[in-house]
C-alpha cells in the first residue's frame, strides 16, 4: 500500500501562503463584534499548508484517478460516454457561468430561455407533457416522480387506497428506495425466462391498491420489454400510473418515445443519456416528465413564455412545491443543451443506434468466451456471467484483472437476478478498436483463468492500490478524517 | 454444510425452526454462501406483526443487498443482538448461532407451505445448471 497523506496530515501549525492585501472601500467591522461570541469557533480544525502543498497534494491525487478520458469506461446502467467539451465550453460563458441564482427574472432571461427550450427539446424526446428541470439527480428524480403520483392520487381522494408500488425483480436498487421514501409498500414483480416482466405475475400483483408500475425499459438487463403495451393495459385498467426508470435511456434516444409506449411519468438522467460528466459523484440533473393529467402536481416554480419575455410561475395550487433550491443544477442543464443542439434530431437517433449496434458487437463477440444470462438481442448493454469459469474464477477477479490493463471495470454482480453478473455498457463514443481491444482483453483474462488462475484470482497487480478488503471497509468503516490522540 | 433436517425451509432460502410456542428463523448455509460476506443485518422491531412470506428483514454483504421473508406468519418476540454486531456469524453459523430473531407463529398450518429439509435439498439441486 503506498503511502497517500490527507491534506490534513500535511498540515504544519502556522502555515500559509503569503495573501494579496485588498484595499477595501467600505467600512470594516471587527468578527468579534459582528458575530456573537457563543458562536465564534477558538479552534476551526483546518489543514494549515502553503500553496504549493495543496496543488501538489491534488495533483497527486487526479493523477491516480481513472475517468472516461483516459480510456474505456464499460460500466453498465451508468452510460459512462465520452463527453464532448464544447459542452463545458458552452456552460463555462460568463452569461451561464458566471449568472447567480439571486438575478432577477428580468436579468436571467438568457438561462431561463435556456430552460423553456431544453424543457420543450425533454418533452419532445420523450412525449411527455411538461418536465421540471430541478432534481439533482436520477433518484431524486425519482422520487419527485413518486411524490408527483401520490399527490396526484390524494388529489382524486385515492391517497389512501393507493398504497402499494409494483417494480419488476430487475429493477434499479433506488426504485423501491424512491417508494418506500414516499411511505408505499413495495411489492416485487417476477421476471419470466426471457428477462421481460411476467404478465401473469403482474397481472395477480395489479390491483386498485396499486398507485404505480415502476419500470425500466430497456430493462438492466439491456432487454427491451416487447409487451411494453401489454403492461401499460394491465396498470391502467386498474387505475395505476406507469413510470420509467429513464436511466437506459440512451438504447432509444431518438427512436422510441417513452410517452408513446404508455409511460405516465418519465426522470431523465441528463448526466447519462445528455452527456455531462459523471462519476465522481455528479452534479447530476434529473428532469421529471409526466403525461398532461399530472402536470398540476409537478414542483414548482416553472418556466413559461409570456410574450416574448420568460417568467417563473409560483402560482401552482397543487405543485408538490421545491425539491431544490433555485433551478437545479443549472450547469448541468447548459451542457445538456449544448448537446442536444450541437446533434439534432438526427444525431441523437444515431446516438441510441450506435449504443445499441456497440453492444451487440460486443455481446456477439464475447458470448463465445463467457456464459450470456440472456440469449436475445439486446439494447444498450448486455449482461454476462461467471458460470463456468474455469478454477472457480470469480466475476470480482475478472474485473480486478481487467485494471491490470488500464480497463475500467463493467458493473459487477447487477443486476440481482444473474448471479455473479458482469454488465457491459459499451456507449455509442467508442470506435471498433476501443471495442476490439477490450473484447481481447476479456478473451485473454478467460486464458489465464485457465492456465494461470493465480495470476487473475490475485488481480490487480499493476495499480497503485492492489485488491482492497471490501468486506473490512463495510464492517468497520472508516467515514472521516479524526485528529490523531481524539 | 447440510441442511439440518428439523428445519423447515422456504423457496426465498429461509429456514424456521418450532420450539413449543416460539419459532426461530434464520437464512440458509446456501443463502450465506450466494450473498457472499454478510456486512449488516437489519432486522424488525420486537412486537412487529407480519404475514408469511412478507418481508420482513434485509442482509447486506458487500456484493448486494437482499430481503428476508417470513417463513410463517407472526409476531417478533426476540431479535438476535448477536448478529447485528457480528454479522459474519451469519456466514459462520447460519442454521444455529446466526438465527436472526425469534417470534411468536400464529398459524402452524403454514408450515405446509413451506419444505422439509429433503425437499429442500432437491431444490437446490435444481437450481443448479
Amino acid at each position: 500500500m503506498s503511502d497517500v497523506k490527507l491534506i490534513y496530515e500535511r498540515s504544519v501549525p502556522g502555515r500559509t501562503s503569503n495573501h494579496i492585501t485588498l484595499k477595501v472601500d467600505v467600512p470594516l467591522t471587527e468578527v468579534k463584534q459582528a458575530i456573537p461570541a457563543k458562536y465564534l469557533r477558538k479552534e476551526l480544525g483546518l489543514p494549515e499548508v502553503n500553496e504549493v502543498d495543496v496543488i501538489r497534494h491534488y495533483i497527486g491525487l487526479s493523477k491516480l484517478n481513472y475517468g472516461v478520458d483516459n480510456g474505456f469506461y464499460p460500466l453498465g446502467s451508468c452510460t459512462m460516454k465520452y463527453n464532448p467539451k464544447v459542452n463545458d465550453a458552452m456552460a463555462a460563458l460568463p452569461g451561464h457561468g458566471l449568472i447567480h441564482p439571486m438575478q432577477p427574472v428580468e436579468m436571467s432571461q438568457g438561462a431561463l430561455q435556456l430552460m423553456y427550450e431544453l424543457e420543450k427539446d425533454l418533452a419532445e424526446i420523450t412525449g411527455m407533457a411538461r418536465l421540471t428541470l430541478q432534481p439533482a439527480a436520477g433518484a431524486h428524480g425519482e422520487l419527485t416522480g413518486i411524490m408527483t403520483a401520490k399527490k396526484y392520487f390524494e388529489h382524486k381522494g385515492e391517497g389512501v387506497q393507493r398504497n402499494t408500488v409494483l417494480e419488476p425483480d430487475s429493477s434499479h436498487g433506488t426504485n423501491p428506495a424512491s417508494a418506500n421514501m414516499c411511505g408505499f409498500k413495495v411489492v416485487e414483480v417476477k421476471s419470466n425466462k426471457n428477462g421481460s416482466v411476467d404478465l401473469d405475475d403482474l397481472r395477480a400483483k395489479m390491483s386498485e391498491n396499486v398507485a404505480v408500475f415502476m419500470l425500466t425499459n430497456p430493462n438492466t438487463l439491456g432487454l427491451f420489454d416487447p409487451t411494453i403495451e401489454e403492461i401499460a393495459k394491465i396498470v391502467h385498467a386498474k387505475g395505476g400510473l406507469m413510470y420509467c426508470d429513464g436511466a437506459n435511456l440512451n438504447a432509444n434516444v431518438g427512436i422510441v418515445r417513452p410517452g408513446d409506449l404508455g409511460f405516465d411519468i418519465i426522470q431523465l438522467n441528463l448526466h447519462k443519456t445528455f452527456s455531462t460528466p459523471h462519476g465522481g459523484g455528479g452534479p447530476g440533473s434529473g428532469p421529471v416528465g409526466v403525461k398532461s393529467h399530472l402536470v398540476p402536481f409537478l414542483p414548482k416554480p416553472s418556466v413559461e413564455k409570456v410574450g416574448e419575455k420568460y417568467t417563473l410561475d409560483y402560482n401552482k395550487p397543487h405543485s408538490i412545491g421545491r425539491v431544490k433550491a433555485f433551478q437545479g443544477n443549472y450547469g448541468i442543464l447548459s451542457r445538456a443543451y449544448t448537446y442536444i443542439k450541437s446533434l439534432g434530431r438526427e444525431g441523437l437517433r444515431k446516438v441510441g443506434e450506435n449504443a445499441v449496434l456497440n453492444a451487440n458487437y460486443m455481446m456477439a463477440r464475447l458470448r463465445k468466451h463467457y456464459h450470456l444470462a440472456y440469449d436475445r438481442v439486446c439494447q444498450h448493454e448486455f449482461v454476462l456471467s461467471d458460470e463456468g469459469m474455469p478454477n472457480g474464477v470469480t466475476t470480482m477477479d475478472i474485473a480486478k484483472r481487467l485494471l491490470d490493463y488500464g480497463f475500467h471495470s463493467p458493473t459487477i454482480y447487477f443486476p440481482l437476478i444473474v448471479h455473479g453478473a458482469i454488465m457491459i455498457e459499451p456507449t455509442e463514443t467508442e470506435s471498433k478498436q476501443t471495442l476490439d481491444a477490450f473484447i481481447e482483453t476479456m478473451v485473454r483474462i478467460h486464458g489465464e483463468a485457465q492456465s494461470n488462475p493465480g495470476l487473475v484470482k490475485g488481480a490487480p497487480h499493476t495499480t497503485f492500490v492492489k485488491r482492497l478488503d471490501a468486506v473490512k471497509a463495510a464492517r468497520e468503516p472508516v467515514l472521516r478524517w479524526q485528529p490523531p490522540g481524539k | 454444510m447440510e441442511n439440518p433436517r428439523e428445519l423447515r425451509y422456504t423457496k426465498e432460502h429461509e429456514w424456521v425452526k418450532i420450539e413449543g410456542d416460539t419459532a426461530t428463523m434464520g437464512i440458509s448455509d446456501y443463502a450465506q454462501h450466494a450473498l457472499t460476506d454478510i456486512v449488516y443485518v437489519e432486522l424488525p422491531k420486537e412486537g412487529r406483526e407480519f404475514k408469511q412470506f412478507e418481508s420482513i428483514a434485509v442482509v447486506e454483504s458487500v456484493k448486494s443487498v437482499s430481503d428476508v421473508y417470513a417463513p410463517l406468519s407472526g409476531k417478533v418476540t426476540e431479535l438476535n443482538k448477536a448478529v447485528t454486531e457480528k454479522p459474519e456469524l451469519v456466514n459462520k453459523e447460519p442454521f444455529t448461532a446466526g438465527w436472526l430473531f425469534r417470534f411468536k407463529a400464529k398459524d402452524l398450518n403454514e408450515l405446509n407451505n413451506l419444505m422439509t429439509a429433503e425437499q429442500y435439498d432437491a431444490y437446490l439441486a435444481s437450481l443448479k445448471h
